[in-house]
């Protein structure tokens, strides 16, 4: 009896797939100016210098640097950071702009990198009223619609130009939410930190449109140490948008960032992020190391905090954008998407303090694992002993694309008084063969099946991102997916 | 249309199909009946091509193309449509985006554009009112919530959009009020023409009242063992499958 094959496609697409190549890989040639690596105290100083800063910045740097020295970096992670050494990372990166004249124009080089990674800078050729503050390397290299936003007395700018024009502002929220103190990579950031964005909303200013950082890695062995302070006064509004790339490198390259968010009286915040760093090739060599610390303060009573995350970038990820549930009434969400493929390890998740009474916070958390990938869910849920009338709710998802890869989950829960409720949902399952036999038949390929499959498993977060940014994040699930089911 | 000869197929080692022949041409209805675990949904499986099942001989021409060649989705663009029995769940897939993908993607096999997305929406509406879909439906998840007969309603929809050459129903009457039954048998009717042709499996008479058949035959044990016109199905009827298991049987 002749033996006949079955068609050996589907297997083809995938090998053509899996070495696919991560689309913003490219490097820009442009003169950089970068501080020698190594790190110690006259590092600090001279990014501090560089700067220009007050000296009640460079005092927190150097305390954040001094207790830096004393900690170690965390390994309860399901994630293996190796021994980074951090005398040889160049902690200053910033691309030399040429000045003309009055105006600060931006370098064509640097304006051609952002167009290719689908952000004009110039307002004018934005298709809808977005504002971006553009950070390369160490540096922000431009914020639009800066003049606009003034007239309601919202600010936004670098980090570096608020300490500078709003030292005050700064010097009263910095590190407030996030003190130095908090943790290995908190501190590291806290000694060296060299731009970011600034966010102020006045009382009473629902701002128009969305603000936005593009984070842009270029540099060769450094690292990336942001920072981002937003505040949101009584009664504003501000939907915040992140979004983030970096070339394809055979090394591995550390970001390090902080994000800190303060909500008052009856204000609310939603900050999004499609992280997109490069997660290294499809045998695990480089990419991105992704450690980062986002907290937000919901010190206002009804105020609100909305973290959605899509996470499909980096070789390592280790975040928990977090709710503090201050204010009474208040509330805290987490949407996430995190998916990893090859080699990826994604750690993340959230926590959720309830400090005021009545404060609710939900949790929708969906894992995506393919290839040889460890995603895990860390999160923490504790209601204080006198936040009465508390609720929670968590939904805690995973899908399984391969036999290889693994789903965790690391849930804690603490309840501190029994007026108060908490609901815990958690499912893990494998992509399901009839689904994508049923797409097949109706003349969908494998790859496109699971990539609609998968955004469909993910609805429910991509739902809260805003319109701009859902389209390329769901463009981005299925395009991270490739060669992800063998 | 479609030529099957000596089809043999497995799963799991198991040898399901053992030399099946049937030819098709267009404009024809072809019923296939017989007793459960005769084989009848395997074949719809593996001229689909479902991986699930393995190909041990035989040949399948398709509108001149050896259809056993080509992948589970380029078999759909050249034509081939399968009514589900089971119409699986999406969820979070909506019908739009579905119905979109699976139709550019046709029109991409061709060489054509993707269809516009008001143009998309026109040929939506018109295609869902042959089954009575309603709008509802249409803009829900994949087949997520749907009761049995608005799953089977849906599928004829998507008969409807892709417009195939040859379609196979697999017991699209299982689970079907008689009214639900109506629907979807006018909706078969409607899109017949004397380009394209049907194949409906099942495993009672009762279709076959309101989708008329052509050629019926019975499979039974892996091979086809009795061809006839419409007669057959109403002697089947009458009579039950025993006779024919004991004729086969005894001549084995």
């Amino acid at each position: 009896m002749k033996e006949i094959e079955k068609p050996e496609k589907g297997n083809q697409i995938i090998e053509e797939a899996a070495q696919a190549e991560y689309k913003y890989g490219f490097v820009t040639d442009i003169e950089t100016e970068v501080i020698p690596k190594g790190l110690d105290e006259g590092v600090v100083r001279r990014i501090s210098a560089l700067k220009g800063e007050p000296e009640w910045l460079l005092d927190f740097r150097l305390k954040a640097y001094r207790h830096w020295l004393t900690l170690k970096a965390p390994t309860w992670g399901h994630v293996h950071v190796p021994d980074i050494d951090y005398q040889d990372i160049s902690y200053y990166a910033a691309p030399r702009q040429k000045k003309e004249g009055e105006a600060k124009e931006i370098d064509p080089e640097l304006k051609k990198t952002f167009d290719k990674l689908g952000i004009p800078l110039e307002e004018q050729l934005r298709l809808s009223g977005m504002a971006v503050d553009a950070v390369m390397d160490s540096v922000s290299v431009k914020t639009t619609y800066r003049e606009r936003l003034a007239e309601l007395g919202v600010i936004f700018c670098s980090i570096s130009e608020a300490v500078k024009d709003y030292p005050d502002l700064v010097r009263k929220y910095l590190g407030k939410v996030v003190p130095y103190t908090d943790n290995f990579y908190a501190a590291l950031n806290s000694a060296v930190f060299s731009d970011g964005s600034f966010v102020y909303i006045p009382k009473g200013v629902r701002c128009p449109m969305e603000l936005s950082t593009y984070f842009r890695i270029n540099a060769a062995q450094t690292g990336q140490f942001e920072r981002t302070l937003i505040v949101a006064d009584d009664d504003a509004y501000v939907s915040y948008l992140e979004g983030c790339t970096a070339p394809m490198r055979d090394e591995n390259q550390l970001h390090a960032a902080i994000v800190e968010i303060i909500v008052e009286d009856r204000a609310e915040v939603k900050y999004s992020t499609v992280q997109n760093w490069y997660p290294g090739d499809k045998d695990g060599k480089g990419g991105i190391y992704n450690l980062v610390t986002k907290r937000g303060l919901c010190r206002g009573d009804h105020s609100k905090l909305s973290w959605t995350q899509v996470e499909t970038g980096s070789a390592i990820t280790w975040k928990y954008p977090s709710c503090v549930l201050m204010g009474d009434h208040s509330v805290g969400e987490f949407y996430s998407v995190a998916l990893t493929n090859n080699w990826q390890e994604a750690d993340t998740g959230t926590k959720m303090i309830h400090l005021g009474k009545n404060t609710t916070s939900t949790i929708v958390s969906k894992g995506i694992s393919a290839g040889h990938s460890q995603n895990s869910y860390r999160g923490m849920v504790k209601i204080a002993p006198k936040a009465t009338n508390c609720r929670n709710f968590t939904q805690c998802d995973s899908l399984l694309l391969s036999d290889t890869s693994g789903a965790h989950t690391f849930p804690v829960i603490e309840v501190g008084n029994d007026t108060s409720v908490v609901e815990h949902e958690a499912t893990t399952s494998k992509i399901n063969e009839d689904q994508i036999f049923y797409c097949n038949q109706r003349g969908i390929s494998t790859e496109d099946a699971v990539g609609l499959i998968v955004n469909g498993y993910a609805k429910e977060v991509m739902a809260k991102l805003p319109m701009e940014f859902a389209v390329e994040a769901q463009k981005l699930l299925s395009v991270s997916l490739e060669g992800a089911v063998g | 249309m479609l030529i099957i000869k000596d089809l043999q197929a497995s799963i799991e080692d198991k040898q399901i199909l053992k030399g099946i022949n049937l030819t098709v041409k267009p404009g024809e209805v072809h019923a296939i009946m017989g007793p459960n675990g005769s084989g009848k949904s395997t074949l719809s499986a593996v001229l689909t091509g479902n991986p699930a099942y393995t190909v041990t001989g035989g040949s399948v021409e398709f509108n001149g193309k050896d259809l056993l060649a080509l992948s589970p989705e380029d078999r759909a663009h050249e034509g081939l449509f399968l009514s589900f029995q089971y119409p699986v769940e999406i969820p979070g897939v909506s019908m739009v985006n579905f119905m979109r993908t699976a139709l550019n993607e046709k029109r991409k096999y061709f060489g054509q554009e993707p269809l516009s997305a008001a143009d998309f929406l026109k040929l939506m509406r018109e295609k869902r009112s042959i089954v009575q879909l309603d709008n509802k439906l249409a803009s829900r998840a994949v087949n997520e919530g749907f009761s049995g007969g608005e799953k089977k309603r849906n599928e004829i929809f998507q008969m409807a959009m892709l417009e195939p050459k040859l379609s196979i129903l697999d017991e699209t009457d299982s689970g079907l009020d008689i009214d639900a039954l109506r629907i979807v048998a006018s909706g078969v009717n409607t899109l017949k023409s004397k380009d394209n042709a049907t194949i409906v499996i099942t495993h009672y008479q009762r279709l076959l009242d309101y989708i008329k058949p052509d050629f019926v035959h019975v499979l039974y044990k892996g091979r086809i063992v009795m061809s006839a016109g419409p007669e057959l199905a109403l002697e089947l009827e009458d009579k039950g499958y025993d006779w024919i298991k004991e004729q086969v049987d005894s001549q084995q």
